[in-house]
């Protein structure tokens, strides 16, 4: 199937769109009326149900060229979000295997991948790119091989090592963040980086998650969802630019809330990487309105369930303090206090 | 010792002697000379002529630490001004330092975080380095904003000393950096601070 691709920006006029195409495949991350923190870890078996953003190794959708356009402008201006360990250049060819021999079968009216041994042809028709080089030559690249690749690839890109019975957090693309920063936390292993979650720890989630990630296989992804809010449909929440971002929080209103608030959810995979041993950490970010998400009868009813009975530990950390309660109170229009499936999908 | 549920931030311990180490650094500062001559019932005479020490006395001059750290019998004892004076000499001997070679860290955070993260650029794994907190509990901080550090910070907010945002000192802290995150704590509502207080002394 031939993908129509947005030409929409995530930053000053904001002209991000979900097609009804698009809001029916969202992956809305609640699967009952309320929400706490789980190992929610299940496995990535391809193909998944067509049409799903799960159908194939790494979802393309009608955002693609608009985000990566979207991903070279922060590039542009703080090229500090992409990064590697010196240590790590077997796991970024690795990553540019996995991305490219996925793209180029699971998407062949849009990638091509040819290969005669250590010579590649690439060839990707939405962003006008044919490359050829040579597989395990950094130099015959424009860029690294983790930068090259994931210049073409939505959604944030992690590597981490595996080593010491630990997860390090050694090398990243990461443009599309929710509030984290690649730069500080580079070089940290997996109990550091999550350091500043709250509940988590005491629940024994991150034990029991490193404990299962360890174990992942070549060949058997895992995959969870992960959430949160953002206002307006801005990809780019880094720390380093929350002075920036910050203040949209102030501008919700009860007139502008189903517009400016966002459902932010990412979809998170785990993918052991052959020649490094490495594991691949990739975090494709959605968004959706929550005047989007509205047409959707199930969901309608059950995020403001969701939002209201969320602990405060979780509000705040999240960024949800300022507006929470206006979110509710929009939605609530919506809810008409009918009982909801069980599972996440639309009914 | 520093006692916290702070996930990122490194767990300090107790000085002991290495005795199968064939080399010794010992990079410390103001109290942590404390932690140093706590060594000694421990540490035969020997365990100190195959050790180097570098010495910031900081505010603890005073107290005349140094005297007694040279009255060891180290292979060398070195007394610098401050931290950062005092690296040049910790990368010499790191960079000339073969296999066998044991790092002590003792005093502030500051310290240690400097220590490690230039230990880190000399191959040596963090898990290796023995170290003992003394003293301040004063934070090196990074502006999460404009990358720049804020030394000695001893407040729960600072201001920023490159950019000038004022920012709240996180509890998570960066061993690669050798310094906690700073993140801007009124682009929300800019000028209303909460209650700057002294909690890091």
């Amino acid at each position: 199937m031939t993908i129509a691709f947005r030409d929409e920006t995530f930053r000053d006029d904001y002209t991000f769109r979900n097609s009804p195409h698009a809001i029916r495949r969202f992956p809305f991350p609640f699967h009952e009326d309320r929400y706490m923190y789980a190992v929610n870890i299940e496995p990535h078996a391809l193909p998944g149900p067509k049409g799903s953003v799960v159908e194939f190794a790494f979802d393309v959708d009608e955002h693609y060229v608009s985000e990566m356009r979207d991903r070279e402008l922060v590039l542009r201006q703080d090229p500090l979000r992409c990064q590697a360990l010196p240590h790590m250049m077997a796991a970024q060819w690795d990553l540019l295997e996995l991305i490219m021999t996925s793209f180029a079968r699971d998407y062949p009216e849009h990638f091509s991948l040819e290969r005669d041994g250590e010579r590649w042809h690439w060839v990707n028709r939405p962003l006008g790119i044919d490359q050829r080089f040579v597989f395990g030559d950094a130099l015959t690249l424009p860029y690294e091989p983790m930068e090259y690749v994931t210049r073409q690839a939505q959604g944030d890109w992690v590597i981490v090592d595996q080593r010491d019975g630990n997860l390090w957090m050694d090398a990243g693309m990461v443009t599309t963040q929710a509030d984290w920063s690649l730069d500080f936390d580079i070089g940290m292993n997996f109990f550091e980086w999550h350091g500043p979650v709250p509940l988590a720890h005491e629940l024994g989630v991150f034990e029991r998650a490193l404990k299962y990630l360890m174990q992942v296989r070549v060949g058997s992804p895992v995959r969870r969802l992960n959430w949160t809010m953002t206002i307006n449909p801005l990809l780019d929440t880094a720390p380093e630019r929350y002075p920036v971002w910050g203040p949209d929080r102030t501008t919700v209103t009860p007139d502008n809330v189903g517009h400016k608030a966002h459902l932010r959810v990412e979809l998170q995979s785990f993918w052991r990487l052959p020649r490094s041993n490495a594991l691949l950490f990739p975090i494709r970010c959605y968004l959706i309105k929550l005047e989007e998400l509205v047409t959707v009868p199930k969901w309608a009813r059950r995020l403001p369930r969701v939002l209201k009975s969320l602990p405060q530990e979780l509000v705040d950390y999240k960024g949800l303090t300022r507006y929470r309660d206006t979110a509710v109170a929009w939605l609530s229009r919506y809810d008409d206090g009918a009982p909801t499936s069980p599972g996440g999908g639309p009914d | 010792m520093l006692v916290s549920g702070i996930k990122s931030r490194p767990v300090y311990g107790t000085l002991a002697p290495n005795e199968q180490a064939r080399l010794n650094i010992v990079f410390a500062d103001g109290e942590g000379a404390l932690a140093v001559l706590a060594m000694k019932p421990a540490a035969p005479t020997a365990f100190w002529a195959r050790t180097h020490v570098i010495y910031v006395a900081g505010g603890s001059a005073p107290q005349g630490h140094f005297a007694k750290l040279q009255a060891l019998g180290t292979h060398s004892c070195h007394e610098a001004p401050t931290i950062a004076s005092a690296l040049p000499r910790l990368k010499a001997l790191l960079g000339a330092a073969r296999m066998g070679t044991q790092l002590y860290l003792a005093g502030t955070e500051p310290l240690m975080g400097e220590g490690m993260r230039v230990a880190g650029e000399y191959g040596i794994r963090h898990q290796s380095i023995r170290t003992e907190h003394r003293g301040s509990l004063a934070r090196r901080v990074q502006c999460v904003h404009c990358k720049g550090i804020t030394e000695s910070v001893t407040t729960n907010i600072v201001p920023c000393a490159h950019c000038g945002l004022h920012l709240l000192v996180r509890d998570h802290y960066s061993r690669r950096v050798g310094a906690f995150q700073g993140v801007n704590i009124d682009a929300e509502a800019p000028g209303q601070l909460p209650k700057v207080e002294e909690v890091f002394k």
